[in-house]
């Protein structure tokens, strides 16, 4: 199972809508979160449809258009999304209504914007696009599972264009409420400093990132996905590692094809250990990267990792600011695995490759 | 990719049962569940009628056999039990995994909802709540319901709208298709939320009677509660573990109406396609379908887009057609599963449950639906529909075994 990836999309807390850009201007997020470098929403949505649309549904049909005009594709054979929490900020209006109102006087547009598809069931009408349409919500492995489903689809028929997406949204309601709960820094220490402090908690973010995945060749394809695992409550950092080796079996590669790993870590000293314990370990001879310092926590984070590896994979740069250690780097890249894991809970493998 | 799938169990909860025996017994007597609000706290008790399980939070938590201290969601109760039943009616035993790897795929529309809108203003300001903001996630019941079976490997979970349960079944039967899983079990699960009832009371598309679906007087649906899970096995791992065979999933498709945000198109062209590429799916030939039990909300806009599609699909030959929604409510992410299972059981004893509250046939349509329980009528093959807002629109179909 492979897909080549013809186009890509993404909105983050980095510039990163331009696609002939790749980081050379690192933002600073100076706050106790991160939130979107976000593009004139006017120059891709229509006045008369922007106004009913809440923030995350603005973000996601703008990164799919950016992604299709990218790969010079109209028509879909399916749109596959990931989303750990979708509509928040919607089903936070409905819900504060109803509840400050006593259930009365209500109207319909945020119920109806609520709904978890919303964004993939919006493109579809904004397409006239009458195909398979999916929405995986499972926390951090949303994306993983929206990208499994879109290897199958292409697995089942190469020709198919599938447009692949990963978003979430961080709202000021959710960010009050989640960082009761214990998981975020209290301390605004800006986010490239995300792993110096090695306290409790890390920094939230968003992003929405969308990739245009094809079976078929092309020289302008930009990389492919190889495969993706996920694996629930391990109960050993042992484990963990013998479910990656087991993985890399899968594609018959071993640790040492692997070119480039770009880990999870996200500054919660209580959860990055397993990250550390893999580094010296199984991950020891291998060029080491992260992310979340660049577009933050969040569920769907994966797919800003895998933004990243495509754009390495295809510019053959590896950007100085997600490297962890300082081995000596060999070209070409051609594999990269991205490691995450949240909590201890879900953990997840991506790997890309050249093509 | 030429795996045959198969289904070994079934578990169910909802208005009509709180087990697949009960909810048969119930459909046999067209016993509806749909009547005044009694559990859920809302001011709408007294003008909107739902279909609601009369157990309380506590109660369902015995039924699980879970400690309700540890931040059991309503809906996460309703999934636990359900999916138990699926689990053991298809002879394995709850957290002991055996050799075959086991995924599972489930559904839900508002998660935790239910524990969310009681504590919204308490996950603000204090901390006597918060454990409750992580089971507002849609992932939190699949994770309960995989810790209760014992399931490590593929958790995943959808979500779009009235359709997910039956894009979960079909993203299962997909997984074991490909060969990634042998055995997945699939469904989903939602509690009746104030969430729910106030957003689609907003829509004015509740009716204040019990719904009557495909009548010429209709005026809206009705919500319910439930969760409606099904074991689905390669046929050669089934066959190898000398497993009951329930039936056998032999079509399937998911088409988009890609028309509005909420309403479906006029003509029912997403639905048409839902149902003519679950046929072109399974290679059937649509003068096999015995019987259909339609998504059949009750609304204007559902039946009669339905409808038309059944008509294009397979006029003037049309099989028999029911909603069992007027038994059940509309169970949301739910309802694609516990349809799948009143499916299963039409297979399984030769009988097709009756359309109840119907009276007059709709002016758009040739068909009226099924009225009365057939019990004479052989049954091989039945379509089971569903179909969501944002036009999500999936067709199932499952054949004698």
């Amino acid at each position: 199972m492979e897909a080549f990836i013809r186009g890509i999309g993404n909105i983050s807390p980095q510039f990163t809508y331009d696609n002939s850009m790749f980081l050379e201007d690192i933002r600073t997020h100076d706050a106790t979160f991160m939130k979107c470098v976000e593009p004139n929403y006017k120059e891709y949505i229509k006045p008369i449809q922007m106004r009913r649309m809440g923030r995350i549904l603005k973000m996601g049909v703008t990164a799919a258009g950016i992604c299709l005009r990218d790969a010079g594709i109209e028509m879909l054979d399916g749109i596959i999304i990931g989303t750990g929490l979708g509509m928040m900020a919607d089903t936070e209006k409905f819900l504060k209504s109803m509840i400050d109102n006593d259930e009365k006087f209500l109207t319909p547009t945020s119920f109806i914007q609520s709904t978890h598809n919303t964004i993939g069931a919006y493109i579809a009408v904004m397409l006239k696009c009458n195909k398979y349409n999916y929405t995986y919500v499972h926390d951090n492995l949303s994306f993983e599972s929206a990208l499994l489903d879109s290897m199958m689809c292409l697995e089942e028929e190469h020709e198919r264009n599938i447009l692949l997406g990963g978003i979430d949204e961080l709202t000021d309601i959710y960010y009050k409420m989640t960082d009761r709960v214990g998981f975020w820094k209290k301390q605004a220490i800006g986010n490239l400093k995300m792993l110096e402090i090695g306290d409790k908690g890390s920094i939230p973010g968003e992003g929405s990132s969308f990739f245009l995945l094809t079976g078929k060749e092309d020289p302008n394809n930009y990389a492919k996905f190889s495969g993706v695992n996920t694996f629930y409550n391990p109960e050993s950092i042992n484990e963990v590692r013998d479910d990656i080796i087991k993985f890399l079996e899968t594609k018959e590669l071993t640790i040492k094809d692997i070119d480039l790993i770009i880990l999870g870590l996200n500054g919660d000293e209580e959860w990055d250990f397993v990250y550390r314990e893999l580094q010296n370990d199984l991950f020891k001879d291998n060029v080491q990267s992260y992310y979340k310092h660049l577009c933050g926590e969040y569920y769907t984070s994966a797919a800003f990792a895998s933004w990243l590896a495509v754009n390495i994979l295809k510019r053959q740069i590896i950007p100085q600011a997600i490297l962890l250690n300082k081995p000596e780097i060999k070209l070409p890249v051609k594999n990269i695995l991205i490691y995450n894991h949240l909590r201890n809970i879900n953990h997840s493998v991506i790997l890309l490759s050249a093509c | 990719m030429h795996k045959r799938v198969v289904i070994t169990g079934m578990g169910i909860i909802c208005a009509i049962g709180k087990n697949a025996e009960e909810a048969f017994i119930s459909l046999k007597q067209s016993r509806s569940g749909i009547g005044p609000i009694t559990i859920l706290k809302t001011k709408n008790k007294d003008n909107i009628p739902a279909a609601e399980i009369k157990l309380s939070d506590a109660e369902l938590a015995d039924l699980a056999g879970v400690d309700i201290k540890n931040y059991h969601t309503r809906t996460s109760l309703l999934g636990i039990i359900a999916a138990k039943e699926a689990f053991e009616s298809a002879g394995n035993k709850c957290g002991k995994p055996d050799e075959i790897l086991t995924g599972i795929v489930s559904s839900t529309t508002v998660g935790g909802m239910d524990k969310t809108e009681k504590h919204f203003y308490d996950f603000l300001s204090n901390n006597k709540y918060s454990q409750y903001i992580l089971t507002h996630d849609c992932s939190d019941s699949t994770k309960k319901i995989a810790d209760c079976l014992g399931i490590r490997n593929f958790l995943i979970t959808v979500s779009t709208a009235c359709s997910s349960s039956a894009n979960a079944i079909m993203f299962g039967a997909r997984l074991i298709k490909h060969g990634i899983i042998e055995r997945v079990i699939v469904g989903g699960t939602d509690a009746l939320s104030k969430f729910t009832l106030n957003g689609f009371n907003s829509l004015m598309i509740l009716d204040k009677q019990p719904c009557r679906p495909f009548d010429d007087n209709r005026n809206g649906l009705n919500l319910g509660e439930g969760a409606g899970y099904l074991i689905l096995e390669s046929e050669e791992v089934a066959l190898k573990n000398k497993k009951e065979i329930l039936c056998e999933l032999t079509g399937y498709a998911n088409a988009n109406d890609a028309y509005h945000q909420t309403a479906s198109s006029p003509d029912g062209f997403g639905q048409y396609l839902a149902i003519k590429q679950a046929l072109e799916k399974n290679g059937l030939s649509k003068e096999k379908i015995d019987y259909i039990n339609a998504h059949g909300t009750g609304t204007d806009n559902n039946d009669l887009s339905e409808g038309i599609a059944i008509e294009k699909v397979f006029a003037p030959n049309i099989p028999k057609v029911s909603s069992t929604k007027p038994f059940t409510g509309h169970t949301l992410a739910a309802s694609g599963a516990v349809e799948a299972i009143f499916s299963i059981m039409s297979i399984k004893h030769q009988i097709i449950f009756p359309n109840l509250n119907f009276s007059e046939k709709m002016k758009e349509l040739s068909f009226k639906p099924v009225e009365k329980i057939i019990t004479d009528s052989e049954i091989n093959h039945v379509i089971s529909n569903s179909f969501g807002f944002g036009g999500n629109d999936t067709s199932l179909i499952f054949s004698k075994y």
